[in-house]
């Protein structure tokens, strides 16, 4: 019998988590009783309704969102056939009576013109067709007409007339949210192009002035420096993808290491350890450079001595870890909190709170930039990159190593 | 068996484990060298580690004692367990490391983009991974049974403790490395006792173990019962017992059983002539696995045959833990010559079980009658070859199973744990990691010291079975349909990998005693795969607006080769 028993939760537990969840999902509010009186318990069905509704519309006038938010709305209204058009087409016929669709588009061209509702009874050769009248409320947003609901009764309704403006101006409503949302995505689109890729300045400037000092006295170097300073330029100004690999990121890292080691020379101490299973990881395109040439400029402030920078990236299940640290000045918290906020420009370069900003936006707030450090202790920088994020993918084929 | 030299092949197999996880990286890749440090997981240790991973208790014992047991027509394990990377190959390799998914769910989100049907790949992938785990700490349990004497849950235990804590610990950090050497680990752990095992039976006259006849002792042999069974006899037996036999106790007395079945309660000491077949045995009715999987087996074997092919061609590609070390591959090419790469390896692996199941059937056979075939591999270095040798090699095999439980194990801990983390539990983060982690092991624990008794390689084929009628048919039409939907993803889901988990339950319940309906639920990939795939087709046609936008794009994404995507970018900036 232990065996029946074990068996049993070996099999059935994925399927109760699986029922359980359907169930929250679909789990009906009513059945929460104690809702009072029965004008109460209507009003909440209501708004309960309208709730249900909301969401798709949210997504904006489509036919899939057409479809889901078409059957809430016409037990709204209680009425037999809703519809709901877009300026060309039905979008979706919800109910009885749909061989009226294209005589409803024929008359819709009026109200679509004017934006201002009507009503109208129905030319209908079926003979028990339960759909005889129908009442059109323009959807608009923006004072622009960008569709019809369309209500269909057996006779006319005066109480259908109102109800129907009313549910139109709700959807209305709804679809400016919509709009309002997309146009906040495209923001933030805009913002990640705009964050994207400015190396600094005073990079560019004091590694050409490191290559022409090197021009006279070593040919050589001079022209390495300056293949690794094309690789880098050319890495950081690519057009394409908005994201990167990390094997290709600490490539970029390595150029730029190069030159900044031409100019400090043995000053810098750089080791890495990095596990090879996080190399594919896909990540904004230049958000961990910034990081360490953060590192580079704050373990070489102040001091005369030699700098160590350690760079980790190590294999944390769905996540890869990485982890820059060095050893240099440090920082005040409280400043370097008002860094981040915006509230205080940092001395240079734009670094720290753009790949901050950056990373928020792509994996939410919490990935965001973990910073250790206190004056004089150094600077301890973790970045949780998730191995899998939608919409994350890196445009480049990693190089073979 | 001598334990003196196999307890400390364990204890040291699992102390390299942890330190090779811990360590290996800092060792190996503390460098200032950017070209060696980011150097990507070649395909050929990346298939090392994927082996590692996959050749679990199943492949280290279970095929061996079923081989001892049945003979030569379970070499079908050895050929779906490998053939499945085929299919793997052909089908899904590429196209899945290029959609960029780490796990299963991952990639029913990136195709899909639904978080319902991700959510509920997760509960498969869960579901699965505790089915594949149990049969993990069952054969821990009889390692250390065998080994030395201790009770049978002592060794699932240990296992779990160990997985559990270095998983939780965050210790598997250079996990590629770690399953490599496991993998080498286990490839010499069999291979040099398999080398001297065949020496011995050369020396011994090379006999050639005859399948298609009952086993027979070739010495006088006294077999201990360890649990109380029923004896089976097609003729009637001589032999002398100790202990008691149908109710009656006997003390060295000779006995002459007739045909029949009859009950030898647990702890009678029976001692079979040279020669004399080896009688089928069956466990007694206080243990409620019913061992009736093995003759419905005989009695519908063809049935049987098609149900394990099916199931382990097409289940490999919904392992959790193997797919997510396509993700270490760079790229779709890549990860394809990992596939071939793992083929030759777990083939060239897969060659060795058969030879001591055979050796087992020759030397060891009334391991058959006591249920305890799984061991074959375990016992044969010790009744074959004997002294100080036979000892040392069987700590090497001791040594080399309990790295089969532990790196499964842990690859399965990690997967299902990461799963829990991600979609079930609150929050992500360490400490969910670690509850996760806990959740992951207790589960698949508290079963295997529940059930108990499951054949190791049968258990491992039912969560084969499961995989394949619900992962299958999400990767192979996902990738290669574009007219698939969620709702569509989600009914095949439910109801393909529903119904197997079902007849899985009701099989390791032992619930339809035997016959045609029982054959059905222990082999269920026969008919629930097609039920998986039918049902996934017929819902996607019959919701064509639900096809999610993009597809096109995702299954290019899928499809082209990196470059060519990179090309096209360029052109079209």
């Amino acid at each position: 019998m232990s065996g029946f028993l074990a068996g049993l939760c070996v099999a059935v537990l994925p399927l109760l988590a699986a029922g359980f969840w359907l169930g929250r999902r679909t789990a009906r509010p009513e059945s929460l009783g104690g809702l009072g009186s029965p004008v109460e318990h209507a009003t909440f069905q209501t708004l309960h309704t309208a709730s249900l509704a909301a969401p798709p519309l949210r997504a904006g006038l489509t036919e899939e969102t057409a479809r889901k938010a078409a059957r809430k709305l016409r037990s709204l209204l209680g009425t037999d056939a809703l519809c709901l058009t877009d300026r060309e087409e039905v979008l979706v016929w919800d109910g009885a009576g749909a061989h009226h669709r294209s005589e409803i588009m024929e008359r819709l061209a009026g109200p679509l013109q004017t934006g201002r509702g009507e009503a109208f009874p129905l030319t209908c050769s079926v003979p028990d067709c339960g759909v005889r009248w129908a009442v059109v409320a323009p959807l608009t947003v923006d004072d622009r007409v960008h569709g019809a609901l369309v209500a269909c009764a057996p006779r006319e309704s005066a109480v259908l007339v109102r109800a129907a403006g009313e549910v139109a101006r709700w959807v209305s409503v709804q679809l400016e949210l919509a709009d309002l949302d997309r146009s906040r995505t495209r923001l933030i689109e805009a913002e990640i192009k705009a964050l994207r890729a400015q190396i600094s300045p005073h990079f560019i400037f004091n590694s050409l002035a490191v290559i022409a000092s090197f021009v006279r006295t070593d040919p050589e170097r001079a022209r390495e420096l300056l293949l690794e300073f094309a690789d880098f330029t050319r890495y950081s100004f690519r057009r394409h993808g908005d994201f990167t690999t990390l094997a290709d990121e600490l490539h970029a890292i390595d150029h730029y290491l190069a030159l900044v080691r031409a100019r400090f020379g043995d000053r810098l101490r750089v080791t890495l350890q990095i596990a090879p299973e996080v190399l594919p990881v896909a990540l904004p395109f230049l958000c961990l450079q910034p990081l360490v040439e953060n590192a580079v400029k704050h373990g070489l402030e102040g001091k005369s001595d030699k700098c160590h920078i350690q760079i980790t990236a190590q294999d944390a299940a769905a996540e890869a870890l990485v982890v820059i640290e060095d050893d240099g000045a440090g920082m005040d918290p409280a400043l370097l909190r008002r860094i981040l906020a915006g509230e205080v420009s940092p001395s240079g370069g734009i670094g720290l709170s753009n790949v901050d900003d950056r990373l928020r936006q792509v994996y939410g707030d919490e990935h965001a930039l973990v910073i250790e450090t206190a004056p004089g202790a150094g600077m301890k920088i973790t970045v949780r990159l998730p191995k899998y994020q939608p919409g994350v993918h890196s445009a480049g084929r990693l190089t073979d190593g | 068996m001598n334990s003196s030299y196999a307890v400390p092949a364990v204890a040291l197999v699992v102390v390299a484990t942890v330190l090779v996880g811990a360590f290996g990286l800092r060792v190996s890749r503390t460098t200032s060298d950017f070209y060696v440090a980011s150097r990507t997981v070649g395909p050929r240790l990346n298939a090392a580690a994927i082996s590692g991973e996959y050749l679990s208790a199943a492949s280290f014992l279970g095929i061996a004692g079923l081989v001892l047991v049945q003979g030569p027509d379970m070499l079908w394990y050895p050929v779906g367990y490998t053939a499945g990377y085929l299919v793997l190959l052909l089908f899904v390799a590429a196209p899945l490391r290029r959609s960029g998914a780490y796990t299963l769910p991952d990639f029913a989100e990136a195709r899909l983009a639904s978080p319902a049907v991700r959510r509920l790949a997760g509960a498969f992938v869960v579901g699965v991974g505790w089915l594949y785990l149990l049969p993990q700490l069952q054969g821990a349990g009889l390692t250390l049974t065998v080994l030395t004497g201790a009770p049978d849950w002592l060794g699932g235990i240990i296992v779990a403790v160990v997985v559990t804590a270095t998983v939780a610990a965050g210790g598997m950090r250079s996990i590629t490395f770690v399953q490599a050497f496991q993998y080498w680990l286990k490839l010499t752990a069999l291979l040099v006792p398999a080398l001297f095992l065949v020496l011995a039976w050369q020396g011994d006259g090379a006999p050639r173990p005859a399948f298609d006849e009952p086993a027979a002792f070739r010495e006088q042999r006294s077999v201990r019962v360890g649990d109380s069974i029923d004896l089976r006899l097609e003729r009637p037996l001589t032999v002398t017992v100790t202990g008691t036999v149908d109710g009656r106790s006997h003390d060295a007395a000779r006995l002459r059983l007739a045909a029949g079945t009859h009950h030898v309660a647990r702890g009678t000491r029976l001692v079979f002539d040279r020669g004399t077949a080896v009688p089928a045995g069956a466990r007694g009715t206080d243990d409620a696995l019913s061992p009736s999987r093995a003759e419905s087996r005989s009695k519908r074997p063809l049935y049987a045959t098609y149900g394990l092919i099916l199931a382990t061609f097409l289940g490999t590609m919904g392992l959790p833990h193997v797919v997510v070390r396509f993700y270490t591959s760079p790229h779709g090419v890549a990860a394809r010559r990992t596939t071939v790469a793992v083929l030759a390896l777990a083939g060239a692996f897969y060659l060795l079980p058969p030879v001591y199941g055979a050796l087992g059937r020759l030397y060891a056979p009334e391991l058959a009658l006591t249920g305890d075939a799984d061991a074959a591999v375990l016992l044969l270095p010790d009744r074959m070859i004997g002294g100080v040798g036979g000892d040392l090699l069987g700590a090497l095999v001791a040594g080399g199973a309990f790295a089969a439980f532990l790196s499964t194990a842990s690859g399965l801990t990690m997967a299902v744990a990461g799963v829990l983390t991600q979609d079930v539990l609150p929050s992500r983060g360490v400490r969910h990691f670690r509850l996760g982690t806990l959740l992951a092991m207790a589960v698949p624990l508290a079963a295997s010291v529940a059930v108990g008794g499951l054949p190791v390689a049968d258990a491992v084929g039912l969560a084969f079975a499961v995989s394949a009628s619900s992962f299958c048919p999400l990767l192979v039409l996902g990738i290669w349909w574009r007219r698939l939907t969620p709702p569509g993803a989600a009914a095949g889901m439910l109801v393909g990998g529903g119904c197997a988990l079902l007849a899985v339950a009701a099989t390791m319940a032992g619930l339809p005693g035997d016959g045609a309906l029982h054959a059905l639920l222990a082999w269920p990939a026969l008919w629930s795969v097609p039920l998986g795939f039918l049902t996934m087709t017929l819902v996607s046609l019959a919701t064509p607006g639900r096809v999610p936008t993009g597809t096109a794009a995702i299954l290019a994404r899928f499809h082209l080769p990196e470059e060519l995507r990179n090309e096209r970018a360029e052109v079209t900036p």
